[in-house]
């Protein structure tokens, strides 16, 4: 029955794989153009202290700040859930909110991705927190910054 | 000496591939006979010698061998017997040799088990499944051998990382890695196939259970992943759009779309090149995610013993396998006629749609995980994360529900639109009543993504049952039956995520033992914290008593954990599962005044998640049973008629 149909309909068979191929770059070619125009919307772009300064991030941007909490910035306000704590590189320190419970590693001069946004007044409202629940981790964009507890400086490998 | 047994059943095993390569070259392109009767005993024997070594392995972490580097790099004597046990896997070298051990395994039981496909492709897809075992061999052996000696041993061991000091990773990392080499065996039939010329419906019969088994452990795999990360990072989330779970949604995509395009392929006759693609893109997958995980390259939170260098090698096997095949593909595509026709409205054509949208979520996902590698190659570090993939992921994978809703009720070949549209009428008057009753009767606002959620669920749940309807129930296929509950899987799956992210409520607080928390109609009380000690750990435990309408219906004891090998902290969040949501409650730090970071949260229907998940693994076991059962019978009913031409009537499903 198969071979009567194709014989029947012979000269269109080219016909329709040259439909399912278009069909398929059609898909092809929207699921890059979807892609791109999310990407350049959603992509949440990563900066370090210094950078977010240097770059005047509009307030409510989402984005991601990496750095390490600087010793003797951790304050905690009075409901107990609010968190501040200031988040520097060493070139510059950026003041960041956060309310929530935070990762267990989470601790003054170790390294941390906040995401969040700023606000007008140049705070970052962090609304997630990024420490690895292991001690040896440290969040890849944050590969060959080192941070001195004794002097607060941070040496980065490359600027 | 269990060590050196070990490495030297994983030289025996890869020297027996490279003899599989060579006689499945000498059978097919000479014709040789001796290698042809010798290739399944080497193929059998090279799975044995490999599940040997992966054996030896475990009994080297159960014995807390600590003259073993892998043993106390990663296990230590006072960890507790299953996390010994499944230790064994915790780490890159043994979680690579399991990779290979599955592998070698499902290529012996390609050996004893395949039937269905002609002797010559057969040895082809043996020689296939050899020749990318070699590969994987020369990547244990030479960079990431298991068994090396520490000389002298050590006094104890490293310890595992505390996150996977779980009965998760006895379970999940296995699962996964079955589904992602099991595609290994679909690369090697669809490479075996364009060798030999042999691209036709019996193929697609042939590739379809291995598919199906397979896909049903990546399933499983990533049904348990999630929920394993909801419970266990104590976030209350239960996907992140991490890389490494990406790693694992890839696979799964490409395999959703290989098993209805060679269920297209094995009925219809059609779809064959693209069958072939698909099988090669499926595996590719499989090796992309083993390189994401394995060489850390990108930012993950469960990205754990991570080593660049290997990296290199794995994408180096990506190359040369992918390549190879995609190349084989470009010279034999010519050969591979075009199968039978189909009008616009017809299964077939629904089920293109079905693979389209697939591979284009597929696209999107593949390019929103590779995409910072990309920019930081060209200097800017950008991160990409759930706002980018809920975006374009959610309405993508509700248009594919509703693709799900018509494909099923579709006659093969040729349909009438009016009659499609009379027999989806059922559930399309579900898909309005839904969206309707989240509209009017939902206690806070919707956002227009989870409404369409709530709404395609509904439909999908009375669309996947459709089937079956005037139906002789005892008569259905077994694989008719499977079909119906991996569609209703999807819609129970999606009605979960729906309700979670529309309807979860949170409470966040210090408090004091003493203190009281009112949460969706139910009460928190917050009795004490207590100090507690486990086998290598040590906890903070609170008391929660929680009661509804002044019945208490549960004690919660969630823990701030801090584990001493290797010294880390934990957090041990507790779930009460009620029949309609999840009380997730968390214990976080102790503030100086004595008070207590609490926070809790209501997630309805949130286990419909994973419990979808599971019958969507289940119907895919029901149609795996079917089919092979269908086999075995017509190749019975073949023999003892032994007529050419005998019609052997195609499996078609309804």
């Amino acid at each position: 029955m198969v071979a009567i149909a194709s014989r029947r309909q012979g000269p269109k068979r080219k016909h329709q794989r040259l439909v399912l191929v278009l069909l398929a770059l059609a898909a092809l070619i929207g699921g890059v153009l979807l892609a791109m125009s999310a990407l350049r919307d959603q992509a949440a772009y990563f900066y370090t202290p210094a950078e977010a300064k240097a770059a005047h991030i509009e307030p409510g941007k989402a984005v991601r700040l990496g750095g390490m909490v600087a010793l003797g910035s951790l304050k905690r306000g009075a409901n107990g859930v609010t968190i501040s704590f200031d988040l520097t590189d060493g070139k510059g320190t950026v003041p960041a909110t956060f309310s929530g419970i935070t990762p267990d590693l989470f601790k003054e001069g170790s390294g941390a991705i906040a995401e969040g946004a700023f606000d007008a007044d140049g705070t970052f409202r962090a609304t997630n927190i990024l420490a690895k629940h292991d001690e040896r981790y440290m969040p890849r964009e944050m590969e060959g910054i080192q941070y001195d507890p004794e002097t607060h400086k941070v040496k980065a490998d490359q600027p | 000496m269990i060590a050196e047994t070990g490495l030297a059943a994983l030289w025996l095993a890869a020297m027996l591939a490279g003899l599989q390569l060579l006689l499945a070259w000498s059978a097919v392109a000479q014709g040789n006979d001796d290698a042809r009767r010798l290739i399944r005993p080497v193929a059998i024997a090279q799975g044995v010698l490999t599940g040997l070594a992966m054996a030896l392995l475990i009994l080297l972490f159960i014995r807390s061998d600590m003259s073993v580097y892998l043993v106390a790099a990663n296990s230590h004597s006072a960890k507790p017997f299953i996390y010994k046990f499944a230790g064994a896997w915790g780490n890159h070298e043994g979680s690579m040799l399991l990779w290979v051990a599955v592998m070698s395994v499902a290529g012996a039981a390609v050996a004893l088990f395949e039937r269905e496909l002609d002797r010559r492709t057969h040895i082809a897809t043996l020689g296939a499944q050899a020749a990318i075992s070699l590969g994987f061999y020369a990547f244990l052996l030479f960079a990431s051998n298991p068994f090396k000696r520490l000389d002298p041993p050590a006094v104890d061991g490293q310890g595992l990382n505390p996150l996977l000091q779980d009965p998760g990773l006895a379970f999940h990392p296995p699962t996964l890695y079955l589904g992602y080499v099991g595609l290994s065996v679909a690369f090697s039939f669809a490479v075996g196939a364009l060798l030999t010329r042999a691209v036709d419906a019996r193929f697609a019969r042939a590739i379809r259970p291995w598919v199906l088994a397979a896909w049903i452990m990546l399933t499983i795999g990533i049904t348990a992943g999630s929920y394993w990360a909801y419970y266990e990072l104590g976030w209350g989330g239960w996907w992140f759009w991490d890389p490494v779970e990406n790693a694992s949604l890839m696979p799964w995509l490409a395999a959703t779309a290989l098993l209805h395009s060679a269920t297209v392929l094995a009925t219809r006759d059609a779809l064959r090149a693209w069958t072939i693609m698909l099988s090669v893109i499926a595996f590719a997958m499989s090796m992309i995610g083993t390189f994401l995980v394995r060489s850390g390259i990108l930012t993950s939170v469960h990205a754990f013993a991570v080593d660049p260098t290997r990296g290199s090698f794995i994408l180096a096997l990506l190359g040369i396998y992918i390549g190879g095949a995609l190349a084989l593909f470009a010279l034999r595509v010519h050969t591979v006629n075009e199968g039978a026709r189909f009008d616009a409205v017809s299964r077939e054509a629904m089920l293109v749609v079905n693979n389209l949208l697939l591979c284009v979520i597929l696209g999107l996902v593949f390019v929103g995980t590779l995409y910072p590698l990309l920019t930081e190659m060209m200097g800017v570090r950008v991160s990409v994360g759930p706002p980018y993939f809920n975006a374009i992921i959610g309405p993508l994978a509700i248009a594919l529900m509703a693709a799900l809703i018509f494909g099923p009720l579709l006659r093969w070949r040729r349909d009438e639109t009016g009659a499609v549209l009379r027999r989806a009428a059922p559930a399309l008057i579900a898909v309005v009543l839904a969206l309707g009753a989240v509209i009017a009767f939902a206690p806070r606002p919707v956002g227009w993504l989870t409404a369409f959620g709530f709404a395609a669920a509904a439909g999908v749940a009375v669309a996947s049952i459709a089937p079956l309807w005037k139906r002789n129930l005892r008569r259905t296929p077994l694989f008719t039956y499977g079909m119906v509950l991996a569609h209703l899987g999807c819609a129970v799956s999606l009605a979960g995520m729906a309700s979670e992210s529309a309807f979860s409520q949170e409470r966040l607080a210090a408090a004091r033992p003493g203190d009281r928390f009112e949460i969706a109609g139910t009460t928190v009380a917050f009795d004490s914290v207590m100090p507690i000690a486990g086998p290598n750990w040590t906890a903070m435990q609170a008391t929660l008593t929680v009661s509804r309408n002044g019945h208490v219906i549960g004690v919660a004891k969630p823990q701030a954990r801090f584990f001493t090998d290797p010294p880390t902290p934990t957090t041990e969040s507790v779930q009460m599962t009620r029949w309609n949501g999840q009380l997730y409650l968390v214990l976080g730090d102790a503030l100086e005044d004595g008070r207590w970071q609490l926070r809790i949260w209501w997630k309805p229907f949130v286990t419909l998640i994973w419990f979808g998940g599971g019958l969507i693994a289940f119907g895919g076991a029901l149609a795996l049973v079917g089919r092979v059962r269908r086999g075995r019978k017509q190749g019975r009913a073949a023999a003892t008629m032994a007529e050419p031409g005998a019609a052997i009537p195609a499996g078609a499903t309804a």
